[in-house]
């Protein structure tokens, strides 16, 4: 794609039904009733000057360029907030109108400074852009007056500058702020000719409540605030489209080039995940692409105690295939497996699966959702018949309530909590159901009107108690469980919940929720309107994780809130391929599209297009795979894009079960933690580097395109293929597309589903089928997929992870903004400043219990294990509760966590670990020997002469 | 910690009370069901092996679904 800048339409589109006509210079034109004038120009294909106004914000008005000359009309209105009318006849281009923009622009330009050439904004600068679209010949007002051209510039942004020079007070940034993030970070400070822009209370862009999402910086028509990235290289010459490769959201962007070097990543506004929005990380937090840590050439060692020898990429993948050949010889053919990544495309996580299947002769594959939202697959395919959430983003448009557990949107998902405070902005209303504050609790202008600050693992016991209130209150909506659901399993599941052992007065003590919140929270979910569960690791993460979800899904179909927009049941997923590495056949008991692996059709289905049989008994997960090894009879493990040694529970144990094998191959983007265990590394290639798809959380199958060659020589795909050639499986794909073509006919929610489509379409949301050929935004609205909706009885089971007198506090697990999951990307860029280590977030009254201030080190041990930290002292955690995240390894969260997992798919239960906490010198014995070892692991040999 | 064939058993038991509202009979048919469609053949093994002593004990409802499980695979 050449560059060419996104149209800008100047204003907001309406969605009102009813057309208006009237004449703009001579053309008549048909537009909805609502446009502005503004609007209905450009769509004509005329550009009416403007500087305040931008088609992502609402119109503002304050800029005047943009006048217009309506006939039987006074004056010259502002065509951004002036409407159309039926009948209306507009002129754009006049004498009068040309005076009265030079005008303008001369006073905008009397205050700039006049260093176009050396500004980084040359050439794609809006007010350069309108000084020609009005004629500026000259500045009758010099440049000698009162300016602001000293002012300083503030740097304090690693990855933007605002020039107060350049700034015309637009407010396009504050509105971007306000409108698109929703953080009210930035304001116009100061009156008339004082007027300036400043962060919170003129306290820097770094200091400030500013959490560089970078709208202000889409929405500056000058160079005032201005990527670093444009500032050095200059401004770009083209542009691909992209999927980011972060979170789960699954924004698209705009990846702006000059030849091979990307200068930036823009958010498209056509994308319909994030609709022109974007957060820190994938706006900014892309460097790690060429970070010099990055490893590009294959390496191999015989043993973990030597330093890695690099070898040609023929020796690593054929000595790769004869280790797995060798091992399965010795050991049998169940020895070995693969694990798929959620951070990879569809396509090479489809291949991964498939070379476990074929190539190894076995089912023991597993994916990172293991870990994350393998409940949610179970949850939600028992009850709806499908293992993904029912709406598509732009639903939350229509919500009413929206209940958000066990997720933090603004630091995990923070483009789609972006939408959802829009939301909450203009009316809907919030539950939150989190033992922590989260941000969403009260943020500027949305306050939760309830807070459910429950004991970590007693979800099921609210969710129950919830369910108890609305069926024992009459609040259950008959008639839609009469025609969509089962009803004995709804007969079953109401004569549990409205037991009085479930009620919110009975659980209160187990939950700690106050019954009366309990009972206004439900009654606020029964009968507030379109109402809508978000939820997110804080749900699935629990000894009752899947019952969690299934205690979700009950809700959902007793009170009708599902199969329509602004309802339903909505996992937030945490990695950017969750969903997808899910829908491919990762896990080890199904194949692509959730069909279990002991159906005889299925199989022969993939038999027939592969060639080999198929074992009909599911594989090994994860934890199993560790186990199985530490047994001695797992002995080669295959891992795509996963670091299981820092992102899986109880480490001691994944390192013991990693140590127990002969043959680990990772291959990643860098030597990751896991690669200290590893006797093979294949250098990975990044979302920048390779074609391919990823699936996001509502589904939707996206392009992933690349805009540079793979540093590594190949993309993930290929290698992949190079393994599975050298086990004689014979592929031959030379191109993703061919790989996604292969899904399609082997997956029926994806039978339509195509490069071609995509490209089309722009993205799809399975399923695609023929009666639904370019996808289905929203589920079950006629009927669920399973047929009746089955209601599942869901007890309260307490966890075994219990606090005692040695381990009084609850310890829990999350993530923060500028942070990705292990961090193996993030802590590789300038994010890394706003958080440089884990810390433990602790309540005051246990802090001083302790003698712990804010700062200090502390140590956190659990049966599990021990590790240090230093302390963040605050009431956001209840007392009893202690929090961290697990972003660095040097802190190794997950030596803390325990074997304790969901009972149905053996998701960790990383969100409840008895812990205790005391004051500490500095780093654990451990963590010194580990850093050591780490230090040891990564030693590379030099070349040979 | 738990050894491997602790947690094991440890896994059949905890399947097995969270189906325990369906009651004894249809909760260990429930819990049989999970662990075929869901344990690897060596788990199974190990499981069914625990039957017969081998291994650390089984709760009755865990015993209850593997018996389950062991003759339906006779069957």
């Amino acid at each position: 794609m050449a560059f060419d800048r996104e149209l800008d339409l100047g204003t907001k589109p309406t969605l009102a039904a009813t057309m208006v006509s009237l004449t703009i210079d001579g053309e008549a034109v048909e537009v909805p009733a609502g446009t502005s004038l503004m609007r209905a120009a450009a769509l004509l294909g005329t550009s009416v000057p403007k500087l305040c106004a931008t088609d992502s914000l609402d119109a503002f008005g304050s800029c005047r360029l943009c006048l217009v000359e309506i006939e039987g009309r006074g004056g010259y209105p502002a065509s951004c907030t002036t409407p159309v009318a039926a009948g209306m006849v507009v002129r754009t281009q006049t004498e009068k109108l040309k005076s009265l923009r030079r005008g303008v622009m001369e006073l905008y330009i009397s205050d700039h400074p006049l260093d176009c050439l050396t500004c980084p904004a040359n050439g794609d600068c809006e007010l350069q852009d309108m000084a020609g679209a009005v004629g500026l010949r000259e500045v009758r007002y010099g440049y000698e007056g009162a300016n602001h051209l000293v002012a300083q510039k503030d740097v304090s942004n690693p990855y933007f500058d605002f020039d107060p020079t350049k700034c015309i007070v637009c407010s396009r940034c504050v509105r971007a702020c306000d409108e698109t993030q929703g953080t009210l970070a930035l304001t116009v400070d100061g009156r008339g000719f004082a007027s300036r822009i400043a962060a919170s209370q003129d306290e820097g862009f770094f200091n400030s409540e500013c959490v560089s999402c970078g709208a202000c910086v889409q929405a500056c028509p000058t160079s005032a605030l201005q990527e670093k990235k444009v500032v050095e290289i200059g401004t770009p010459e083209r542009a691909i489209v992209t999927t980011c490769a972060y979170c789960g959201v699954g924004c698209t962007f705009r990846a702006e080039l000059r030849g091979e070097e990307l200068v930036r990543m823009v958010p498209w506004k056509e994308g319909k995940a994030n609709r022109g929005h974007s957060c820190v990380k994938g706006r900014f937090a892309w460097g790690y692409a060429q970070h010099q840590e990055r490893v590009v050439e294959p390496m191999l060692r015989a043993s973990v105690d030597e330093p890695w020898r690099v070898v040609s990429w023929d020796e690593a993948i054929s000595h790769t295939a004869a280790e797995f050949r060798r091992i399965q010889g010795k050991y049998g053919v169940r020895s070995v497996g693969g694990i798929t990544s959620s951070r990879c495309t569809n396509e090479e996580t489809f291949l991964v699966q498939k070379l476990v299947r074929q190539g190894f002769g076995n089912n023991n594959v597993d994916t990172c959702a293991r870990v994350c939202h393998s409940p949610t697959g179970y949850g939600l395919k028992t009850t709806f018949g499908t293992s993904a959430g029912t709406q598509d983003f732009d639903s939350v448009e229509a919500a009413d309530v929206m209940v958000v557990i066990g997720a933090n949107p603004t630091d995990g998902h923070p483009v789609f909590a972006s939408r959802m405070k829009r939301r909450l902005r203009a009316g809907a209303r919030l539950i939150v159901i989190d033992p922590r504050r989260i941000d969403l609790v009260r943020t500027p202008h949305i306050q939760a009107e309830h807070h459910l600050a429950l004991r970590p693992g007693t979800n099921v016991a609210v969710l129950t108690a919830m369910a108890h209130v609305i069926v024992t209150e009459g609040l259950v909506d008959h008639a839609f469980v009469r025609e969509r659901c089962e009803a004995d399993t709804f007969e079953d599941w109401a004569r549990f919940v409205a037991e009085p052992a479930r009620s919110p007065e009975a659980t209160e003590p187990l939950t700690q929720v106050p019954a009366e919140t309990v009972r206004a929270a439900a009654r606020l979910y029964a009968t507030g309107g379109n109402a809508a569960f978000y939820y997110g690791l804080g749900v699935t993460e629990h000894s009752q994780g899947s019952s969690t979800v299934m205690a979700i899904a009950n809700l959902a179909m007793a009170t009708g809130n599902i199969g329509r927009e602004g309802v339903g049941v909505n996992p937030l997923r945490g990695q950017n391929n969750v969903q997808g590495s899910c829908d491919m056949g990762s896990f080890p008991h199904e194949l692509s599209g959730y069909r279990h692996i002991s159906e005889t059709a299925t199989r022969e289905l993939f038999e027939a297009a592969w060639g080999v049989t198929l074992d009909p008994e599911p594989g090994l997960r994860i934890p199993n795979m560790l186990d199985a090894a530490t047994d001695g009879v797992f002995k080669a493990l295959f891992i795509q894009g996963e670091d299981i040694l820092q992102s899986d529970p109880n480490t001691h144990h994944v390192a013991a079960g990693l140590a127990a094998m002969e043959c680990v191959v990772v291959q990643d983007l860098f030597l990751n933690e896991t690669a200290n265990y590893a006797h093979v590394f294949l250098p990975g290639s990044t979302f920048l580097e390779k074609d391919g798809t990823f699936t996001n959380a509502e589904r939707r199958i996206q392009r992933v395109r690349k805009v540079m060659e793979p540093k590594n020589g190949y993309g993930d795909w290929e290698i992949v293929q190079l393994v599975a050639n050298a086990l004689g499986l014979g592929w031959s794909y030379h191109h993703p597309s061919e790989i996604m073509d292969e899904i399609a006919r082997l997956t029926p929610t994806f039978a339509k589903v195509s490069f071609e489509a995509l490209d089309r379409l722009g993205s799809m949301q399975w399923p695609a089928t023929d009666k639904a050929p370019e996808g289905t935004p929203v589920m079950h609205i006629d009927g669920f997929v399973r047929g009746k909706g089955h209601f599942v009885v869901t007890d309260y089971v307490p966890t075994d992870e219990k606090t005692g007198p040695r381990y009084p506090l609850l310890l829990t697990t999350g993530r923060i903004l500028s942070q990705y999951n292990v961090g193996a990307q993030t802590r590789r860029t300038a994010n890394e400043i706003w958080h440089e280590e884990d810390r433990l977030e602790i309540h005051p009254q246990d802090a001083e219990d302790r003698g712990v201030a804010d700062g200090d080190w502390v140590s956190l041990r659990s049966r599990a294990g021990e590790t240090t930290l230093r302390a963040l002292v605050t009431d956001r955690v209840a007392p009893g509760v202690v929090y961290t995240t697990f972003h660095h390894p040097d802190t190794q969260a997950n030596v803390i966590t325990t074997d304790y997992s969901d009972w149905a798919t053996n998701c960790p239960e990383y969100k409840v670990t008895a812990v205790q906490v005391a004051p500490s010198n500095g780093p654990s014995d451990w963590q010194k020997r580990y850093a050591e070892q780490a230090r040891r692991s990564r030693r590379i040999a030099a070349a040979a002469e | 910690m738990m050894s491997n064939l602790e947690k094991l058993a440890y896994m059949a038991d905890q399947i097995a009370r969270n189906f325990a509202t369906l009651g004894e009979a249809a909760g260990a048919k429930a819990t049989a069901d999970h662990i075929a469609k869901y344990w690897d053949p060596r788990m199974k093994q190990q499981g069914l092996a625990m039957l017969d002593g081998e291994g650390p004990p089984l709760t009755p409802a865990a015993a209850a679904a593997l018996r389950q499980l062991r003759d339906a695979k006779a069957a």
